[in-house]
């Protein structure tokens, strides 16, 4: 290799903090959406690169189902405050109070659907125009197709079949009044990035992600956290496995899987090896087909 | 299909030493694209079981005989509906030796437009052939896209060569009759590599049903080809996005300029000129994601601290006092058209090259191209829909810009309609 050439990992690290500064520039009222995952960690991250010596400048928005793990949670006040950054949390909870959005019925009532309305009113609470969120492209199929840049029209939808075509480095984020973007520049990250680039930057992650001791049940091939929001079937029952979580969702209708990995060169084999995708593990996008296009074109993240 | 040595368990330092190929597909329908593509990211790891399983459940559903691998990557409802490709669709696979960004453009509607945003990032780009139908119009236009955007490499890959006896002949007949037709293109390097997309051979490893092929298949190829010198490292070029101030009693005095270098290597101590003020001072520091940098190129995103307080903000290039960039309000320029709105003459549209933004006016278009045959339509100055055409461009502030064959991210713009905000057009500097 020629001393002009840069690693993957490297040019996938410019890359993103090119597209951070570029929604600094073009954006007034830009966000960073965080949910606690290994996502946003490397997100915010990036941010602090892209902006150094300077603090981020924008503040980080959590939108709390009331379903999240607790060791999420902690991990996500820890994080605002050690980076020195502003946090924004809004409750799912509290649309359900106003009578804004409506509890699921059944057996795991998920809330991960009623983000999208929490969601889309913190941004016009803030008047957000762009919002940057940690979605890869090679996360799911539907996200396969989104682009850097991804409008969204006044009412929070994205129109997949119309996209902006984006070409080189030239990303046009012009709008009109209350429209807004989601901006992703993890867009061409692999699982296998951000697990290589949490181990170089030696991140800190939350303890859910490395192996423990946890009261499961067997949901559909789901193995689902013992929790107050779940309600067992008849012929499930709450079982002691040794696992991890892959991704960090709500505990309601993200999986854990068996693993004995407790550091992230264990990790880092295992995702190498493992013959499933992260998202194998969330009941959520298994309700159908073109479950993650049918929520992110209502404005989902 | 079988799976090949699995590639994906590589070392960490493996993984962190691996550079980034990215490359676009371009073939016609029917001409085993989605399963090349299926193939590679099979072989190299890249589907995972319930992928497959997945696409298993929805061919089965479609009552399909064979694995549709296009449902891999044919993400959305309406594609999985017309069984048609939309979009440009983004995948991933890596080796041991490279990681690969794979922009799979479909071959029939708005073919142009997914074909050229495809290409704009590639370094290298496989065009395939079907061994029984020889070059066709397809073949032309996909080779003239590539050429209009200056993808460095291409690979020609004769595919269904099972359909004609694995015939030396008729390979080498496919060949001659690309090249011919490729001399009056500007590829600087072809490569052609005959296949069997269905079958495997010389996809990963070599076929020896192809004994008289000589060269490496289409995996080696891909990992090796050198892209080094694919980025402009002579012209230096930095166009400031935004302008870092901390504010904070720190780093009280901190002015630094972020961006990303667009050409050329910057050192601290070097002599700069701020582009279009022309002002002069001299490279403090510079600043990458990993610590102070002692020297910058393309395409590091970096921040530059100057030894003078001189004016410069988002949309100016710091350059060197060498091979300076021209400066100008006229641009003569290749473009391709995306908007069904057809182009407006004497049109104005919002330009954004590097980091401006300007307005502009159309002055006038010269011709159409016919890419099919590669003809220039003097007479025909109506642009629509997936036309290319060369036109005159006058901007309402100078650009600082290269012409797109020195360099790919100086000499490119796009246009947008200023009243739906849609781009419209992608330009290549002249």
């Amino acid at each position: 290799m020629s001393s002009y050439n840069l690693t993957h990992l490297a040019q996938l690290e410019h890359e993103a903090i090119f597209i951070m500064r570029e929604v600094a520039a073009q954006f007034e009222r830009p966000a960073l959406l965080f949910s606690g995952g290994k996502d946003s960690i490397v997100m915010v991250r990036l941010a602090q690169k892209a902006f150094a010596p300077a603090k981020i400048p924008f503040p980080l928005v959590h939108i709390d189902t009331g379903h999240n793990f607790e060791e999420t949670i902690t991990f996500r006040d820890w994080l605002a405050k050690d980076t020195g950054s502003r946090l924004v949390v809004r409750y799912v909870a509290d649309s359900i109070k106003a009578g804004r959005a409506q509890e699921e019925k059944g057996p795991n009532p998920s809330r991960n659907g009623l983000q999208t309305i929490t969601l889309l009113d913190t941004i016009e609470e803030f008047r957000y125009d762009a919002c940057l969120g940690g979605a890869r492209r090679d996360e799911e199929k539907a996200r396969a197709k989104e682009r850097f840049f991804s409008h969204r029209d006044e009412f929070g939808q994205w129109d997949p079949k119309n996209q902006r075509p984006e070409l080189w480095n030239l990303f046009n984020g012009r709008k009109n009044p209350g429209e807004h973007f989601r901006v992703f520049p993890l867009s061409n990250w692999t699982e296998m990035d951000v697990w290589q680039y949490i181990a170089r930057e030696k991140l800190d992650i939350p303890s859910i992600y490395f192996t423990h001791q946890r009261e499961v049940v067997n949901r559909n091939g789901v193995l689902l956290s013992k929790s107050p929001y779940i309600t067992l079937l008849e012929g499930e029952k709450y079982e002691t496995r040794t696992v991890r979580y892959r991704t960090v969702g709500d505990s309601t209708c993200t999986g854990a899987v068996e693993s004995d990995a407790a550091d992230l060169a264990a990790i880092i084999q295992e995702v190498a090896s493992a013959r499933q995708t992260e998202r194998g593990t969330r009941a959520d996008d298994k309700r159908s087909e073109t479950a993650m296009e049918d929520r992110k074109k209502a404005g989902y993240f | 299909m079988t799976a090949a040595t699995p590639v994906h368990q590589h070392t960490d330092q493996h993984y962190l030493a691996m550079d980034l190929l990215r490359f676009t597909t371009a073939g016609s329908v029917d001409d085993g694209k989605s399963t090349l593509i299926g193939r590679l990211l099979y072989d190299s790891k890249a589907i995972f079981e319930d992928q497959l399983e997945a696409i298993e459940r929805a061919t089965e559903q479609r009552g399909e005989d064979h694995l549709n691998l296009s449902l891999l990557t044919d993400g959305l409802r309406a594609e999985r509906e017309q069984g048609i490709t939309i979009d440009v669709a983004y995948r991933y696979f890596a080796t041991p030796r490279r990681k690969f960004i794979v922009a799979d453009t479909p071959g029939h509607i708005q073919y142009t437009r997914n074909m050229v945003t495809g290409a704009s990032t590639a370094n290298l780009a496989i065009i395939l052939i079907d061994a029984r139908k020889g070059v066709i119009e397809q073949t032309c236009r996909h080779s003239f896209i590539a050429s209009l955007l200056r993808i460095p490499h291409v690979v020609v890959c004769v595919n269904k060569m099972d359909l004609v006896e694995f015939s030396e002949a008729r390979f080498n007949e496919i060949v001659a009759a690309y090249s011919e037709f490729a001399s009056r293109l500007e590829i600087p390097d072809i490569k052609f590599i005959p296949i069997s997309a269905l079958h495997g051979d010389n996809v990963v490893d070599r076929s020896p049903r192809t004994p008289w092929y000589q060269g490496s298949p289409l995996l080696y190829t891909l990992e090796t080809v050198y892209i080094g010198s694919d980025v402009n490292h002579i012209d230096a070029r930095f166009p400031v996005q935004t302008v870092i101030r901390p504010n904070n009693d720190e780093h009280h005095d901190f002015r630094g300029f972020a961006g990303r270098v667009a050409g050329g290597v910057f050192k601290p101590g070097d002599e700069i000129v701020s582009q279009p003020s022309g002002l002069t001072s001299r490279i403090k520091s510079i600043h990458g994601p990993a610590g102070d940098l002692e020297e910058a190129f393309a395409p590091m995103s970096v921040v530059m601290t100057l030894e003078d307080e001189i004016d410069v903000s988002r949309g100016d290039t710091i350059t060197k006092a060498n091979n300076p960039p021209n400066v100008t309000q006229d641009i003569e320029a290749m473009i391709c058209w995306f908007s069904d709105k057809k182009l407006v003459p004497n049109g104005k549209y919002i330009i954004r090259h590097t980091t401006r933004e300007a307005k502009s006016v159309i002055k006038g278009v010269r011709y159409k191209v016919n890419i099919n045959t590669l003809h220039k339509l003097e007479g025909d100055t109506e642009i629509g829909m997936n036309d290319i055409g060369r036109i005159q461009l006058r901007t309402a502030v100078p650009l600082i810009a290269d012409a797109y064959q020195r360099n790919r991210n100086t000499g490119s713009f796009i246009l947008i309609d200023e009243f739906t905000n849609a781009t419209v057009a992608a330009g290549m500097i002249l």
